[in-house]
Order: C-alpha cells, then structure tokens, then sequence
C-alpha cells in the first residue's frame, strides 16, 4: 500500500483494507470543499458514495486516485488503482485494443500476451469484435464498456467510478449495472462508485456513504439479500433514509420502478432540492 | 417534396389552440440523390483543367500578344524544348533538393522548439517570445544578410527555406501541443503511461492535425522562398531558369517556370492530404457536403 505521497508501506500491513483515508480536507482558493473526510473500504467491499452536485465526490475520488496532492490529512490506497470517469475518455488515435492495454507495459508478459489479455477484458465488455474500430465509432455505452474494460485488465486492488453510467440511457445503465456487479464479484476489487442516483447505489453496494458539508455523515451497510429489487420494503426504507440525509423529500411515494436520481444529466444541482 | 397537414384537434377549454403542423421529410431530396460517383483525384482535377482551357482560348483569341502572355500550348513547347536540351530536369532537381533540405531542418528545429516550449512552462517563457519576434522579421530582407554569412552556395538558400518553414510549423504544432485535452493527459496518466508514454502516444498524436496544417503552410512558403532566393542569387535551379529567360525575353520558359512551381504545389498539397488520411483516420470530422 502506499501512501499517494510516496510513503510505501506494504499492502497486507493494514488489516485486509483498501483504503484508509482519515482527516482529508481539500479547499479550493480559500473555500473548504473537504472538510474531514475519514473513510476506510474493505479490500473487496463496494461502497457507494452519494451526495449533492458540487459537494466534493469527484474532488475525494480524485484524490483517492492519485490525481490530486494539494490535500490535508492521510491517505493510504494500494498501488494497483483504476479511474472509470463519468466521460469514457479513449484516446481518439488509438484503437479500442490499445485503448485498453494503454500504460501496461509489453515488457513484462510480451507483446502477444499483453494483446490477449486486452482482448479478454474486451470479452469480458461483450466488445472483443469492436477491438480494431476506432472510439469515435463507438456509442456512448460501448465506449463507457470500453472504459470499464480498461480499468478491469490492470487487475485493480482498487477501482474508483465517478458516476460511470451518468451519461447513459436507462436501458444501458440497467445493463451497465448488473455487468459491473457481475465483473466485480468475478474480480473482487475494492470499490468506490460516486453516484447520483440512490436506486443505483443501494442495488450495487454493500455500504452507502453520503458526502455532506465536506464530511461523510452517513455510513450504512445494505442488508438486502442479493439479487436486490427496488420494491424490497428493506430497498424502500434505505431509500427514504438516503433522501432524507441528501435533503430531498419524495413528495409521492414513487412506484416501485422509477430511478430516482439526485440531479438531472445536465448537472444543474439547484434543482435537487426543488 | 411531399407536405402533410395536420388539423389541430378539437380544443379543450382554457388550452392554448394548437398551430397546424407542417411535416416535411428531414433532407431535402435533392440531397439525397444518388451521386454519380467520379474518383476523387479527377474531380480535383477538373477545376485546374478549366482553368487551363480558359487560358488557351484566350491566348488563341489574340487577347495578349505571345510576349505579354504565352499560352499553355507555348509553355508546354518551351517545357519540351528545354527538356530534350537536358536543362530542365537538373534544374528542377536543384529546386527540389534546395526544398526538401531547408524543410525537412525548418521541420526539425520547428517541432523541436514547439515541443520544448509546447510540454514545458520554463521553455514557453524562454523560447516564445523569440520566436515570435523572430517571426516578425520579412524572410525576404534577411536575404542579403544570408549572403554575408554563408556566401552564395547552397547554404543561403537551405537557410531562408528553413527560417521560411520553420515558424509555421512551430506555431501550429505549438497551438496543437496544447490544445490536446487536459482530460484524455489525466487519463493516460492514471494508466500508468510515463511522462515519455505521455507526450507519444497522447501528447504528440493529439497535435498531430495541427502539425499537418504548419505543413501545408510551409510548403507553400518554401516554394515561395526558393523561387526568390534562386532569382537572386543562383546559377541553377528553376528560378534561375526564370530570370535567364528574363534576360532573352522568353515570356513562355518564364511561365513554364511558374508552372512548374504550380504543379509542385499541387503535388505537395496532394502528398499531405494522403498523409492526413493515413494519419487521421481516427477523425469524425466534417469532411464537406
Ligand atoms: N480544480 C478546481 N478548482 C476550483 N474549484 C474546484 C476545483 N475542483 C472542484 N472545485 C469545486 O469543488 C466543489 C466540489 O466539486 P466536485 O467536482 O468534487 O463536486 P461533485 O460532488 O463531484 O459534484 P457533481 O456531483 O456535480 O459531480 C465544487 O464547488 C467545485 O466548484
Ligand atoms: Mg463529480
């Protein structure tokens, strides 16, 4: 495990976490965004991290990743971590196969395995026959499978999502979800799954965690025996629950079925609250 | 085209009264006929073509006497005449040596200084305004200087063709450097890829349709000096053949000279859009109706 700053210490030194980030504070010109973020994942926990628009979700996740050092307070995460952002972020100029074996070094396995193995994440995205085509010429679920694919074949200790499926239909998020629940219980990662919609996180995660003010102020574990539905009267309750502690009162019980998400796609976040 | 007209519905009390609608299909259908498909190098062709024909017409009418202008017919003749007395390939060999010389160092330095000051802060503030400055200065008035400092032997020539290219190239992969997007830079860095990994396989590709515009731009300006530098100062070359036909009043080996100048161009210009294919194919951009 090593501290994002440089200091190393052994990844089996920690008690079988993942990560471990006590007292993280991170303010941008003056204004405190993180103000005391502790937060410790299981090595193959999935926790769900919800929270209003412009809160710091990405800010904390960002950190976690190792893209961002100018923070306060002490962050452990293991060495062997992947991004999937909200956007896929493919490289335009390389093909969807090197798009995903991008940064693994040939060196270690050879040229041909590295190329299996690349294809193998592809198979495992149902993407093996896009591995010749252009990003561009994806569409925006098969490029976000791609992304998806892309963290997976590094084999992460840790995998970080900030809202992957934010830009996608209903349909393909629904397919999106059990994929990733299926590649995650097959590869046990540890997870972290930024959200706005809290049907999403409570179907996917074992803990859900809300960001409010710059500290989390709610840490619950999901005891709804899997496969999860959304008219579980369990489901129904944690929902409620989340809502409340996000500030959004459902003014109708909502059927079962509908996906209550926290801010529109278009992120404007005022109107959570409505 | 074909037009339907929807009658609004009865109106509910207190609702707004719906306008007609008017549906037509989405791409007028003169659009979407069916192209008689004629190979893309013969359609570029066609327009220099007329061009040509337009020019032989007029000559032939007597417009201008054949001293004035000569006709591409005369140009062709000159072309030929010059060619069986084995002047004309030498010469254009010359020039085409001179060019691809001062271009391929003016590409060299161009994306060296563009990548230094395009990946480093330290080397923008250092090199930057240099080279605008430098830029600033007319090509063509450092010509007598360059004879100073390199004589009159081929130096001079590779010289000002170098400085010619070398700013367009710089300023184009420069803006290309860093218009690379900040976020695929984040990416590729998550993943492992090394600084070097970086400017490689994210860095450099990403400027790499800026770099293709300097290109094209210092082409045309090589061309542009090497004809200048040849006629000032040159015992060989197609300029030269130009100021010697000058000097005996051959109004047609002049223009020939400038056709070939012509041609050459067209050729470069051909050489880059085929490099743009090979090396772009990943674009989706808009590639005209
Ligand atoms: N680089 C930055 N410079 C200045 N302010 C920033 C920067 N990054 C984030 N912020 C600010 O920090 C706050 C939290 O941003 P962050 O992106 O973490 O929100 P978020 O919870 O991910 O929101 P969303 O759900 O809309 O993605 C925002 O107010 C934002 O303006
Ligand atoms: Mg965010």
């Amino acid at each position: 495990m090593a501290d994002i700053k440089g200091h190393v210490t052994p990844f089996e030194s920690l008690s079988g976490a993942a990560v471990v980030a006590t007292n993280v504070q991170r303010s941008f010109n003056g204004r405190d965004v993180l103000r005391n973020v502790n937060l410790t994942i299981e090595r193959d926990q999935f926790v769900a991290l919800l929270g209003r628009s412009g809160t710091g979700k990405s800010t904390l996740l960002r950190i976690l990743g190792g893209l961002d050092a100018d923070y306060e307070g002490e962050v452990l995460v293991p060495e062997r971590r992947a991004v999937v952002f909200q956007e896929a972020r493919l490289i335009p100029w390389l093909k969807v196969l090197s798009n995903v074996v991008l940064g693994l070094s040939p060196r270690l396995e050879g040229r041909a395995a590295l190329r299996e193995r690349g294809l193998d994440a592809l198979r495992e995205v149902e993407l093996e026959r896009h591995a010749k085509d252009w990003p561009l010429t994806l569409s925006g679920g098969e490029a976000q499978r791609v992304a998806l694919a892309r963290a997976l074949v590094r084999e992460p200790q840790l995998m970080l999502l900030d809202e992957p499926f934010g830009a996608l239909d209903a349909l393909t998020r629904i397919k999106m979800q059990s994929l990733l629940q299926r590649l995650c219980a097959l590869h046990r990662p540890a997870v972290l799954l930024v959200t706005h919609d809290v049907d999403e996180a409570i179907l996917l995660a074992d803990r859900v965690t809300v960001l409010v003010d710059g500290q989390i102020s709610l840490d619950v574990e999901v005891d709804i025996p899997r496969p999860r539905s959304r008219g579980d009267a369990k489901f129904i309750e944690l929902r409620d629950r989340l809502l409340r502690e996000l500030g959004v009162e459902e003014r109708t019980a909502a059927p079962p079925s509908t996906l209550v998400s926290l801010a529109p796609r278009s992120r404007r976040g005022d109107e959570v609250s409505r | 085209m074909s037009v339907v007209k929807l009658e609004a519905p009865d109106l509910e009390e207190g609702v707004a009264p719906l306008s007609p609608i008017i549906l037509t299909s989405p791409i007028p259908h003169r659009r979407r006929r069916v192209r008689v498909r004629v190979p893309r190098t013969v359609r570029r062709i066609v327009g220099p073509l007329i061009v040509l024909i337009l020019w032989q017409v007029v000559c032939s009418a007597g417009v201008f006497t054949s001293f004035e202008v000569a006709s591409p017919i005369a140009v062709f003749d000159a072309g030929r005449e010059l060619a069986v007395q084995g002047v004309l390939l030498p010469n254009l060999l010359i020039s085409l040596r001179r060019v691809l010389e001062g271009l391929g160092l003016g590409v060299g330095i161009g994306v060296t200084l563009a990548v230094l000051s395009g990946l480093f802060r330290a080397g923008e503030d250092l090199l930057d305004p240099v080279v605008q400055a430098a830029r600033a200065v007319p090509i063509l008035g450092l010509v007598p200087l360059a004879i100073i400092w390199f004589g009159v032997g081929e130096m001079p020539k590779i010289f000002l063709i170098a400085l010619g290219s070398t700013f367009a190239i710089y300023i184009n992969t420069f803006a290309g450097i860093r218009s690379v997007d900040q976020k695929l830079v984040e990416a590729g860095e998550t993943f492992g890829l090394s600084r070097w990994g970086l400017v490689r396989r994210v860095i450099l590709p990403g400027a790499l349709p800026n770099f293709l515009v300097g290109l094209r731009l210092a082409l045309v300006g090589s061309w542009l000096i090497v004809i200048v530098a040849e006629e000032i100062n040159a015992q060989s070359g197609i300029g030269y053949l130009i100021m010697q036909a000058q000097t005996t009043d051959r109004t047609d080996i002049m223009m020939m000279g400038l056709a070939i100048y012509a041609i050459l161009g067209l050729l470069a210009d051909a050489l880059v859009r085929l490099l743009e294919r090979r090396l772009l194919s990943w674009r989706r951009g808009f590639v005209g109706a």
